[in-house]
């Protein structure tokens, strides 16, 4: 079964949303990224993983459209949406609530940008605040907040923004030990009950065994896509996943790779 | 309750050395140690600000209307010019350096030409508030802009903002801080900008009527002109304040959490 390639064909063949295709992105002259080609399916949680410096913000950068590439195109769904921003929701690496705005007025900003009333944005976003587990935090400002709450706080504001598709970049990373195993049982859970495929950064192994469909190695200067591996415990999964064999052998398997 | 008490106790020392200076004011007008027509005792100065207290109100309402009205004006041109400035960068080279070389040059010395072209009527020390106040004011924005967080901005413009959303929901509330300790200096300014000017020319205000006073040699009613425009100036001071905080919420918020957290790790 562990590398039947129908299986990997399957996973190919679900609807591609967010698609890279042969991007290049130089800075200064220097090139950053060469030839990535990557793909985002529906439902799918991918994650780039890659160590400190190797390209993965510039990618990005290019993915949400802030920046053009010099060679490549980022089709979503299709469209060529290169050097278009505000189609690809984009959670930064700093978690940016901004310190001005209530969280609700930070979370449903986005809707807000998109020509919304301020009351009815609220609104809309009002409901969500528990399913994010943020209940009651609504009216407060974000220096209020614990980092594993702004956290949360920016994956709504994420999800909001977005229109099925979000980049995550280090989501989690700034986050302690402790309160990062508790987000992870969370994000876990909550991406089973919402409609966002994610692709997201780490530099974390586990991380991204435990929370990912198929993971991508991006590594070398200019960084480059240097392998995928497809996780195929199913989920949801729990914290024994990551004491399991399986999971050794896929730590195994990676840290051969990178 | 418990938030009261520290500001009180901290407030306590200034408090004490100021009783301490009248005290020391007193004892030496007092004690004949220096003469009265030199230095006149607090007690005549109170008994004068008590005896010309409408007039000293009727002249400072002009010198406040000056002052407001420069204030406003200088706000009004502050925020204009710094906008501007910082979206054209070649507005930005071009004036930033004209605008410090023009702050070097002293109040003081183009009060007179300013009543020269505009005469003694409230034109003049309006426009001498309005040169007082645009800079500090033009600056604190100019900064507040410049500091705003790259990545803010790109988490704006990733969500899809244009360059005026990008403004109205960063740049500006980011700004904020910056802007009010620009219109904290420029309220004290103003009021004393607006004194200097009547100095030089004029038929109501507390700088006429110091002139005057001063004429006939009053030096009570002198000092209790100035007490008196220490006053207006600490109570515009406090009205922005009072601005500030009605404006940045947040900021009190993150005060007390600041506050919070460090009681909890000192204990
Ligand atoms: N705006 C920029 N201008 C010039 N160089 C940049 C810029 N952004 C990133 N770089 C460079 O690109 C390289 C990759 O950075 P980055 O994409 O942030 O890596 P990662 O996110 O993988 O840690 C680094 O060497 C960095 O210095
Ligand atoms: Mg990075």
């Amino acid at each position: 079964m562990a590398d039947d390639p129908q299986e990997r064909r399957q996973a190919m063949d679900k609807e591609i949303l967010l698609q890279a295709d042969h991007i290049t992105k130089k800075y200064s002259g220097k090139t950053i990224i060469r030839d990535i080609n990557i793909e985002l399916g529906k439902g799918e949680l991918v994650s780039l993983l890659g160590m400190s410096g190797s390209g993965k913000t510039t990618l990005f950068h290019v993915l949400s459209g802030l920046t053009l590439p010099e060679e490549g195109r980022v089709l979503l769904r299709g469209e060529d949406v290169t050097g278009n921003p505000g189609r690809v929701s984009y959670m930064l690496q700093k978690d940016m609530l901004f310190s001005h705005k209530k969280i609700i007025d930070n979370v449903s900003l986005p809707l807000v940008i998109r020509g919304m009333g301020r009351k009815e944005a609220r609104a809309q976003a009002d409901p969500l605040f528990e399913d994010f587990g943020l209940e009651g935090t609504q009216y407060l400002y974000p220096c209020q907040l614990s980092g594993g709450m702004r956290q949360r706080a920016a994956l709504l504001r994420t999800y909001l923004s977005s229109q099925g598709v979000a980049l995550l970049d280090e989501p989690f990373s700034a986050l302690d030990t402790i309160t990062k195993s508790l987000i992870h049982k969370w994000y876990l859970d909550v991406m089973e009950r919402i409609d966002l495929s994610t692709l997201f950064i780490t530099h974390d192994i586990d991380e991204a065994i435990l929370l990912s469909d198929r993971i991508y190695i991006l590594n070398g200067k200019p960084g480059q896509i240097r392998d995928q591996i497809i996780i195929k415990e199913k989920k949801p999964r729990d914290e024994n996943f990551s004491l399991s064999d399986q999971f050794l052998a896929y730590k195994r398997e990676i840290i051969g790779k990178l | 309750m418990n938030g009261k008490l520290p500001s009180i106790t901290s407030k306590l020392p200034a408090a004490a050395a100021l009783a301490l200076i009248c005290l020391v004011w007193f004892l030496v007008c007092e004690t004949g140690a220096v003469p009265a027509y030199m230095l006149p005792s607090p007690v005549d100065v109170a008994r004068a600000m008590v005896n010309d207290f409408p007039t000293i109100m009727d002249h400072s309402r002009v010198t406040l209307q000056e002052a407001f009205y420069g204030l406003c004006i200088g706000v009004g041109l502050a925020f204009i010019t710094a906008t501007v400035m910082d979206r054209f960068l070649l507005l930005d080279r071009a004036l930033y350096p004209l605008m410090i070389i023009t702050q070097t040059i002293p109040t003081i010395a183009i009060a007179p030409l300013l009543v020269l072209w505009m005469g003694f009527g409230m034109a003049p020390k309006i426009t001498l508030v309005v040169i007082t106040t645009f800079f500090p004011i033009t600056v604190g924005l100019l900064d507040g802009y410049r500091n705003v967080d790259r990545d803010a901005i790109d988490l704006m413009r990733a969500m899809g903002a244009g360059r005026m959303q990008i403004f109205t929901h960063v740049k500006f509330p980011s700004a904020l801080p910056n802007f009010f300790s620009g219109l904290r200096i420029s309220a004290s300014y103003a009021v004393v900008g607006a004194v200097i000017s009547e100095w030089l020319g004029g038929f109501e205000g507390l700088g006429v009527y110091m002139t005057r006073v001063k004429k006939a040699y009053a030096f009570d009613k002198m000092f209790a002109v100035i007490i008196f425009i220490v006053i207006i100036s600490l109570l515009l001071m406090a009205f922005v304040n009072l601005l500030s905080r009605v404006a940045m919420p947040w900021v009190q918020v993150e005060k007390r959490q600041d506050l919070a957290s460090a009681g909890e790790t000192g204990k």
